[in-house]
């Protein structure tokens, strides 16, 4: 607010003038919201149209159906989709719930530990998470998919059993727990670092241990971090295609819409309906939850990046 | 229908079975632990609010990690020694020469471009009323998912034959303006522009709005002073506006640089990596899962680590420097 007064009365405080900015900022937010109308208009053109008129040209000449989404969701005998893209759906939810509590939680209480309980070696641990923060996925992926289904051997002795969950849920729940620890126990330190030291000296006076001090004082102050961080979890997790087709095989019982969709962009014609269906169906759920959670999100991104 | 309902019903049993158990475990260790005394006070909180996230971080990253560097020096299958091979390999291989060329392609151009883009956006905004609507829905790709961004452009960069209507956005527009489309999947080496395109379209509200927050904290009294010494337009910009916000737009290529060297679903999605577009992350997921040599996929990796490494140095510094403050 005191910045754009600022700027009214001080032309020297603007590098364009406001009326240009407002024209190229337009053009550009026109051009970048484009392509996701155009999707959404093509989604509800029918198997005819979709490929010899130009979605635009439809606009002016509407013939729209919800026939696409019928098909896309519940299936349809006679193309290829055979059930229909509602498991894939389904198993999306049931991969990113818990794909987002248990890594939150965890972090949170690490972030905790490391803000919170003095001990040697702290500093180092915390080094070393935040490190771990750009590694690659690549680097660890071969590894824990042959811990998943083969086990951890020495020479031909078994240190670590087969855990037998490649191809399960828990097979997918477990790689996207481990991934989003780094960042997430980064990114909630910095909030869990930033309470107030007063609170926490005078709730172990009063004789509180850790345990109460963290559900009693840091849960509820930390809400709007964990709340913010939760949904980047969320969406990474819902968003993610190379986790899924690793650990996940491409069937109707376990892999994601995402991995569904990405092997329908391969057919041309009337895949091209449910492609266009399927893709607006499986963006609808992250922008529901960016519209209305656009406040969270924005905090989760600065709390990584400004320094205060 | 009913079909559905019977093989998802144990679909969500599974997760409140999954998510409670969870929650049952930590309780029991918080109140267990709770009630220990004394001098093992402290190590036995240690251990149960760290420990887990710890024993996970091992098993997850560390040790498959370590694992990988060997499995670079082992034939296919991961069970004889091989040596230097599989880097050779690369250096020899025509097809890993396109590969290492796109992929510094990749970094050079694309953080470069969306950080430059996302901070003339950020500045704009800052003096245009209702800034808000603008600002969300360009920001508002962030939140689709590369295949889903891969999808929306697919349509946009569509192509049929000259005789036949134009659907696609990219080869109309070229109509319009005289020239003929072609498949522009095919063309190289615009195809790849084209697929940078999509990332720099998803990931351009990330620095935007980081880079917006930053300006918005440039003290106003700093702006004023200097525009009562005479500075403004271009000049204000360049000794007062960037140097404030310069450490937040390193942060933002940073970031850029580290996504555009793991890019994978964007290349896999819309060419499979073909017609002269494959990168790094994608030829790693080729050789380990379609050609299951995990010799020369876990040497890939490997040389994605190599290429992170200067921005992990790099960001431990930044890290240590703001901690000694």
């Amino acid at each position: 607010m005191r910045n754009s007064k600022l700027a009214e009365h001080n032309p020297g405080r603007k590098i364009f003038s406001s009326k240009i900015a407002t024209t190229i900022v337009w053009l550009i937010t026109l051009v970048w919201t484009v392509p996701t109308l155009g999707l959404f208009v093509t989604s509800f053109k029918s198997d005819k149209k979709i490929l010899n008129e130009a979605w635009w040209v439809s606009l002016f000449n509407p013939d729209f159906s919800l026939d696409n989404y019928k098909n896309v969701f519940f299936g349809n005998d006679t193309e290829s989709l055979g059930t229909g893209i509602l498991p894939y759906f389904i198993n999306s939810i049931v991969i990113t719930l818990p794909a987002t509590i248990f890594p939150i939680v965890i972090a949170t209480m690490a972030a905790y530990a490391l803000a919170w309980i003095r001990f040697r070696g702290s500093d180092f641990l915390f080094f070393s998470i935040f490190a771990l923060q750009v590694v690659p996925l690549q680097m660890a992926l071969i590894p824990l998919l042959l811990l998943f289904t083969g086990g951890a051997h020495i020479g031909s002795i078994p240190i670590f059993p087969a855990l037998g969950i490649a191809g399960d849920f828990a097979g997918i729940w477990l790689p996207h727990t481990m991934f989003a620890l780094p960042i997430a126990i980064y990114l909630l330190h910095n909030f869990i670092a930033s309470l107030p030291r007063e609170l926490m000296e005078a709730a172990h006076v009063d004789g509180a241990n850790h345990f109460k001090v963290f559900r009693m004082i840091v849960l509820p102050l930390a809400i709007p971090g964990i709340a913010a961080i939760s949904i980047f979890q969320f969406l990474w997790v819902w968003n993610d295609l190379l986790v899924a087709l690793t650990f996940a095989s491409g069937t109707e019982e376990v892999a994601p819409i995402n991995s569904k969709l990405a092997s329908l962009v391969g057919q041309y014609g009337s895949g091209y309906t449910q492609l266009s269906a399927g893709a607006f169906i499986t963006i609808a759920v992250p922008l529901i939850v960016f519209f209305s959670l656009q406040r969270y999100f924005v905090r989760g991104l600065l709390a990584g990046s400004v320094k205060s | 229908m009913s079909e559905f309902i019977s093989t998802s019903i144990p679909k969500f049993t599974s997760v409140l079975i999954a998510i409670s158990a969870f929650f049952v475990i930590l309780a029991l260790l918080f109140a267990i632990a709770g009630r220990v005394d004394g001098k093992k006070t402290r190590p036995v909180s240690l251990a149960i609010f760290l420990g887990p996230a710890l024993l996970l971080l091992l098993a997850g990253l560390v040790i498959p990690g370590a694992r990988t560097i060997v499995f670079s020096f082992m034939n296919p299958d991961s069970n004889g020694w091989v040596g230097f091979e599989n880097y050779y390999w690369m250096t020899q291989d025509p097809n890993v020469k396109t590969i290492m060329f796109n992929t510094i392609l990749w970094i050079m151009v694309v953080p470069l471009f969306t950080a430059a883009l996302g901070l003339l956006l950020a500045i704009m905004l800052d003096r245009i009323k209702h800034e808000s609507i603008p600002k969300s829905l360009l920001f508002m790709p962030m939140a689709i998912s590369f295949v889903g961004a891969s999808i929306i452009f697919k349509f946009v960069y569509e192509y049929n034959e000259p005789s036949e209507v134009q659907i696609g956005l990219l080869s109309s527009i070229v109509k319009f303006l005289g020239f003929t489309p072609t498949d522009w999947m095919l063309a190289k080496p615009l195809n790849t522009f084209l697929l940078m395109i999509i990332y720099v379209w998803t990931q351009m509200g990330f620095g935007m709005v980081i880079l917006s927050a930053a300006i918005k904290a440039v003290p106003s009294d700093i702006v004023e002073a200097s525009a009562l010494d005479g500075a403004q337009g271009w000049g204000l910009f360049r000794n007062i506006t960037f140097p404030m916000v310069k450490g937040t737009f390193i942060v933002v290529l940073a970031t850029g640089v580290v996504g555009a060297l793991k890019v994978f679903d964007i290349v896999r999605t819309m060419t499979g990596g073909n017609f002269g577009t494959n990168v790094l992350a994608n030829e790693m997921y080729s050789q380990t899962f379609v050609q299951f040599d995990q010799g020369k996929g876990s040497a890939l990796s490997v040389v994605l680590f190599l290429l992170v490494t200067p921005i992990l140095i790099y960001n431990i510094r930044s890290l240590r420097k703001e901690r000694a403050h």
